[in-house]
């Protein structure tokens, strides 16, 4: 059995076509991606998947209950960590928790223990007590991750799960993330438009645009279909000693842009000797791995619109400085 | 049991809530006392039968403040839906017969403890009233408050943002109360505001509570009775059913 399955899902708003006829099929225990700008129709999909909107047309299963037809067991069996923040403010930790444990039907003589686990979890015991206008930004997405385990659900669903944190923040939590898929037995579902969180969490991801699914598949084996690696350099080339990199074997393109030579290769670390054996002079030197970036572009034909993009640029900028 | 046990929950944290603000308590409480010393001083010359004004008013300013922070409920929901929290609820398996209830109850709650504090105020204006009338009291209060509550949550279903609900309270508190009975006595004013005050539901559960608390009535008690506990179920039922609704 799979853990989600879609049949022609389709939502539309008046004229608008949010998502159109997806089908996937989500394996038990997986890290699933929904990669995708803003507006592609990510968080729709999964609004449908966790019941709060009607579908147009199509269904889906969700760990074998039906969405429209079975809605309050669908309920049951999942965890859902929105978008925006949807604790308490004027309450602790510990009475959201309790909350949430109520509202879900979990056991009485069970809330005590499964509370601590899951804060534990995400290492928040010792905030317990807090109210939560208090708390960090990165902390309510931790409790919140927190909160969607108390009633062991059997899918995760995280949308955009480090939305507006600051890089070492975010970090932390795809390391929580990444421990939990590891210890539980759980299904994961995230959709993010930030490209390394899909990269490092991500067992699968599928590419989401204009509301339909580009390509699914590892991410590796992703970024494998591209054309290889860039080598980036910076040196007083003219034009033969472009026409002397191309003669160099594996380089598949050479390209002048802006001052910098970008030469496309496969294995860049191997080949790189051959190329500094060639050029003279070369003032800086960068290798790109080919990123989820390069594969949306691919796929979609857009330039991926997002905070990603200013990684890269400090990546450069880094290389640059070395 | 877990739909009894998610009404209490969602019960517990209105009450959580409203005794950490201490504000809130403190001012919803001093409106109704500055109303019934200003009124009840400046209309001391006024006599209605053989009361005084003041003691004439009282009963009007307990029910008059149950109406207030009744209809507040409402907000709650605003600001569940404004903050994000509302999703939190609205994910879960519960039914919405119980968010409901929950929120209902917790608003008639809130709306008792401030109705029990303001009627034990009556020793200001020199009324002492024995500990026992609150048995008469309290299941008026309740019925008015649960009426009240409920049309808070009707309004807050189909309004979207605080101002506009601000707006709407605004524009029906004042002629419900207004138009009520609590400042005149229905027996005593001219023919077209008396079949107004008769179609105002709030005239009945005045009228009640005046009859607990001096034992004054100006309408027909039986009657009272019987039309605040229609309203009452009228209004939950349409609550109800306007949290029922898909969107």
């Amino acid at each position: 059995m799979y853990s989600v399955e879609t049949f022609d899902l389709t939502k539309k708003f008046k004229d608008v076509t949010a998502v159109n006829k997806i089908n996937i099929k989500i394996k038990q225990g997986e890290v699933f991606g929904l990669l995708g700008p803003n507006g592609a129709g990510k968080t729709t999909l999964i609004s449908m998947l966790c019941t709060l909107l009607q579908p147009t047309e199509g269904t889906a299963t969700v760990n074998g209950f039906d969405i429209i037809k079975e809605r309050d067991k669908v309920r049951k069996s999942i965890g859902v960590v929105f978008q925006d923040p949807s604790l308490d403010n004027r309450l602790t930790a510990l009475e959201n928790l309790y909350l949430h444990a109520g509202l879900y039907d979990v056991p009485k003589n069970e809330r005590k223990k499964r509370i601590n686990e899951v804060l534990e979890l995400v290492s928040l015991k010792d905030k317990a007590n807090i109210l939560i206008k208090n708390y960090s930004g990165g902390m309510k997405r931790r409790l919140e991750i927190a909160r969607g385990l108390i009633h062991y659900p059997k899918i995760l669903f995280l949308d955009e799960p480090t939305l507006g944190l600051d890089p070492q923040t975010r970090e932390h939590i795809w390391d929580y993330i990444k421990n939990l898929a590891d210890r539980e037995n759980i299904t994961v579902i995230i959709t993010t438009h930030y490209m390394e969180e899909a990269d490092e969490l991500c067992d699968r991801v599928a590419i989401i645009d204009n509301g339909e699914i580009k390509v699914l598949d590892k991410p590796s084996k992703l970024k494998d279909k591209l054309k290889g690696d860039t080598i980036i350099i910076e040196t007083n080339a003219s034009h033969d000693i472009l026409s002397k990199i191309k003669s160099i074997q594996n380089v598949k393109s050479v390209q002048l842009i802006d001052g910098k030579t970008y030469i496309s290769v496969e294995n860049a670390e191997k080949n790189v000797v051959k190329i500094l054996q060639t050029v003279k002079n070369v003032k800086s030197l960068s290798i790109r791995k080919p990123t989820l970036g390069d594969v949306f572009i691919h796929y979609t034909g857009k330039e991926f619109r997002d905070e990603t993009s200013n990684g890269n640029i400090n990546k450069r900028f880094l290389a640059k400085r070395l | 049991m877990s739909e009894i046990d998610a009404i209490y929950q969602i019960w517990k944290r209105e009450i959580i809530r409203y005794f950490r603000d201490k504000y809130r308590l403190a001012g919803s409480i001093f409106q109704p006392i500055l109303f019934l010393l200003i009124l009840g001083s400046g209309f001391s010359f006024v006599k209605i039968g053989d009361l005084n004004y003041q003691k004439f008013l009282f009963p009007g300013i307990v029910a008059m403040s149950l109406v207030g922070i009744s209809l507040t409920a409402g907000i709650s929901v605003i600001w569940d839906r404004e903050f994000g929290f509302f999703k939190e609820i609205e994910v879960s398996p519960i039914s919405r017969l119980s968010i409901f209830l929950g929120k209902a109850f917790g608003g008639c709650t809130i709306a008792l403890i401030q109705g029990i504090i303001i009627a034990s105020l009556s020793f200001i204006i020199g009324l002492n009233l024995p500990p026992i009338i609150f048995l008469k009291i309290i299941p008026i209060m309740i019925l008015i408050s649960f009426s009240m509550v409920s049309l808070g949550l009707i309004i807050s279903s189909y309004v979207e943002t605080f101002e506009s609900f601000g707006v709407i309270m605004n524009f029906i508190v004042f002629p419900l109360n207004f138009l009520s009975g609590i400042f005149y006595p229905v027996t005593q004013v001219p023919e077209w505001l008396k079949i107004i005050t008769h179609l105002n539901p709030l005239s009945y559960g005045v009228d009640l509570m005046r009859y607990a608390i001096i034992d004054k009535s100006f309408m027909n008690p039986v009657l009272d009775v019987l039309i605040v506990i229609l309203f009452c179920i009228l209004a939950a039922f349409i609550g109800v059913l306007s949290f029922n609704r898909k969107k």
